[in-house]
């Protein structure tokens, strides 16, 4: 049922992407610290964290509030550029490029899914699906065909028009998780996604990240209950800015749901793996 | 690396953003409508009041000069001589002094007094104005009918008469008036020639009030001095004044412009020299032209201040409410730089934003700009009696609306640059 990371990794990206990713890990960090400063003093949020993810892991990140791990998240996800140390993404340092430059790769690379959702309110849910194809100047009719596609295989293509107040906190989360797959990324980053959700709607959250993840999505989740983290296959625990324990999960939970829904095309857009 | 939205794109997002906050967009707009309406309405209304100054100094006539009689101030001596007629004014003599003026190419007299004129049982109050054939030309009057009066009246001391519009109109409902008698004083006088309606404007007397010539009834002076004398005794309305006064005015031409300002002092000096109380008034037409002009100026540059400053207070308005529709928006901010958005598409957003809310509200400013003085005109003649001239600038058009686009760039800057530098991270956790 796990797709091959190469299956996913060799596909061909836009010619300006400049980033490989093939049979390397997707994202590494070397020895990170991030300070901050409050006035005078030097608060440490990150002391010297190394990190390597290769294509289609799924790692939960956990700790308690304070442990570093939410800066480890914007670090990962190129919204803060850390004190010292490396980050690779897809074998490129982006530890120290520009504003402009980070915006870019977050636009390319990244998918982002946070606890409240964080959809633009006077957008329609395909509007949101589309928005970050808009700061790269890439809306076209495939591209509208393509948010379709996605709001078809989060559940949503009969929400489309809606505005975010008109959903449900599940629907507005399938909203994002869909944007979140628009720009087809390396990584996606989920901040607590089930965080503001009841438990059956988290179930079906987590069972649509896991069928992402199925189908060679890599995901990173940061949660601290460990409910929704055993949906993960690796666990990182954090505290005091230091990585503690990072072990697979041996009991991981299961979705009730088989195979990936025939059909299902996560890189419509990209096209390569169709043929495979 | 990327070209980044389309213009397109912007401006539809920033229709969406506006759209959705409906009343305070039309609030923050309003600032710019009023502002751009008042820009247009005030040049509209300067320039027609500017344009009636001066026609009105025109029709006097620039290489004209017009000494014309006042009542002196009444002393306290005068006051316990009651009984005492009231002498005072231009003289034959001036008259003749003047017209030894060697610039002086023609000089023109008029006796002007108010008087009440009859035909039949119809009564008129207007006003006699006598004088010589030349008036008409002078004055820029134009006939309607029959002939004005003539040197050969002048010389016979006919009684003839030229009335003014209204005169004729309200005498003579049903009637041509012509050669027809009618009772000034204790003669009649055979009407000649009716005028054409003549808006009115500036005249005798050399002030700018407005001279009202279809009132007037042109008699010669000759036939004015035989019948009336210097004496003018109005019995209207009750009151009993009696004054002395031989010449109300006398209107100087010179042929050329530059013989107005030497010729102007010369009566001055003459004036002085042979009146000893200051019962006379000297207008120069091209003075009050170029203090009609200066003052026009500077009445354009005041409402054009006035003007600005609602547009200044409609920009502010404007960076206002940007401003808090940045803070309120902090968390879409750090949305749209998490998902890819780079500072200047941010900066751009909000800017576009502010422009097409200026845009709007110019656009509207606009038409309410050129309705607004027309209404105003509309409401000023329909109940105060009030003419309000308008003239619009066609040049303030594309202006007015060009400014306010320029004041919604101007104070959208500062709100989209805040925008623009907001941290991603502060952003998104902003509640």
């Amino acid at each position: 049922m796990t797709v091959q990371p190469s299956q996913i990794t060799e596909r061909e990206r836009q010619p300006d992407a400049g980033l490989q990713t093939s049979g390397e890990p997707v994202v590494r960090i070397v020895d990170i610290h991030k300070d901050y400063y409050l006035g005078s003093v030097v608060v440490p949020a990150l002391r010297g964290v190394s990190l390597e993810v290769y294509p289609g892991e799924f790692i939960a990140i956990m700790g308690a509030s304070g442990s570093g791990k939410s800066t480890l998240l914007n670090l990962l996800g190129c919204l803060d550029r850390p004190t010292r140390g490396q980050y690779y993404l897809g074998g490129r340092n982006v530890a120290n490029l520009s504003d402009d430059e980070l915006s870019e790769i977050r636009s390319r690379y990244i998918g982002f899914i946070f606890q409240s959702y964080n959809l633009i309110p006077q957008l329609t849910a395909f509007e949101n699906i589309e928005v970050p194809l808009y700061y790269q100047g890439n809306v076209s009719p495939e591209s509208k065909q393509r948010v379709v596609e996605l709001a078809r295989l989060v559940g949503l293509e009969r929400w489309l028009n809606h505005k975010p107040t008109q959903l449900s906190g599940g629907q507005q989360q399938r909203v994002a998780i869909a944007r979140a797959l628009i720009n087809d990324p390396y990584i996606i980053l989920a901040d607590e996604p089930t965080g503001n959700l009841d438990t059956s709607t988290s179930y079906e959250i987590m069972k649509l990240l896991v069928q992402l993840n199925d189908m060679g999505k890599t995901i990173i989740m940061v949660t601290h209950e460990p409910d929704i983290a055993a949906y993960a296959k690796r666990a990182v625990h954090m505290r005091d800015g230091k990585i503690i324990k990072d072990e697979p999960i041996t009991q991981r939970r299961v979705t009730s749901d088989g195979p990936v829904p025939a059909g299902a095309q996560l890189t419509a857009s990209a096209g390569q793996d169709a043929g495979e | 690396m990327s070209a980044g939205p389309s213009l397109g794109l912007v401006v539809q997002m920033g229709l969406k953003s506006l759209w959705m906050h409906k009343v305070r967009s039309l609030l923050a707009g309003l600032g710019i409508v009023i502002g751009t309406a008042a820009v247009i309405s005030l040049l509209t209304i300067g320039a027609g009041s500017r344009k009636e100054a001066l026609e009105a100094i025109k029709a006097l006539g620039a290489t004209n000069l017009i000494v014309a009689s006042v009542k002196p101030p009444q002393d306290s001596s005068d006051a316990t001589r009651r009984a005492r007629i009231l002498k005072y004014g231009l003289t034959w003599e001036d008259y003749e002094r003047f017209a030894a003026i060697p610039t002086v190419w023609r000089a023109l007299p008029i006796r002007a007094f108010p008087a009440e004129i009859w035909y039949l049982e119809n009564k008129f109050d207007g006003r006699v104005v006598a004088t010589t054939p030349r008036y008409a030309e002078m004055n820029r009057l134009h006939l309607l009918s029959g002939r004005f009066l003539t040197d050969r009246d002048e010389d016979t001391f006919d009684n003839v008469a030229v009335l003014g519009f209204d005169v004729a109109r309200e005498l003579f409902r049903y009637e041509d008036p012509i050669g027809k008698s009618i009772k000034m004083g204790n003669h009649y006088y055979r009407v000649v020639g009716v005028m054409d309606y003549r808006i009115p404007s500036a005249g005798i007397g050399g002030s700018l009030a407005r001279e009202d010539y279809n009132k007037d009834v042109y008699i010669p002076l000759s036939t004015c001095r035989a019948r009336f004398g210097a004496w003018i005794i109005d019995r209207r309305s009750g009151q009993f004044t009696a004054e002395e006064l031989e010449l109300s005015q006398v209107t100087l031409s010179v042929r050329d412009v530059d013989d107005v300002r030497p010729t102007a002092a010369i009566l001055k000096t003459l004036l002085e020299k042979y009146h000893d109380q200051p019962d006379y008034q000297i207008t120069v037409p091209l003075d009050l032209l170029e203090d009609a002009e200066r003052t026009a100026l500077l009445w354009a540059v005041f409402l054009g201040v006035v003007a600005g400053i609602s547009l200044l207070v409609g920009g502010i308005g404007i960076a206002n409410i940007m401003l808090a529709t940045v803070m309120e928006r902090t968390r879409e901010i750090g949305i749209r730089r998490a998902i890819g958005a780079k500072q200047r598409h941010i900066a751009q957003q909000f800017l576009v934003e502010a422009v097409i809310l200026t845009a709007i509200g110019g656009v509207v400013g606009l038409v309410l700009g050129v309705v607004t003085p027309e209404l105003i005109a509309f409401v000023a003649d329909a109940l105060f009696d009030y003419q309000v001239r308008t003239q619009i600038l066609w040049w303030s058009l594309p202006m007015a609306p060009a400014i306010a686009v320029v004041v919604g760039v101007l104070s959208g800057l500062y709100p989209a640059r805040r925008a623009a530098l907001m941290d991603p991270i502060e952003a998104l956790r902003h509640e």
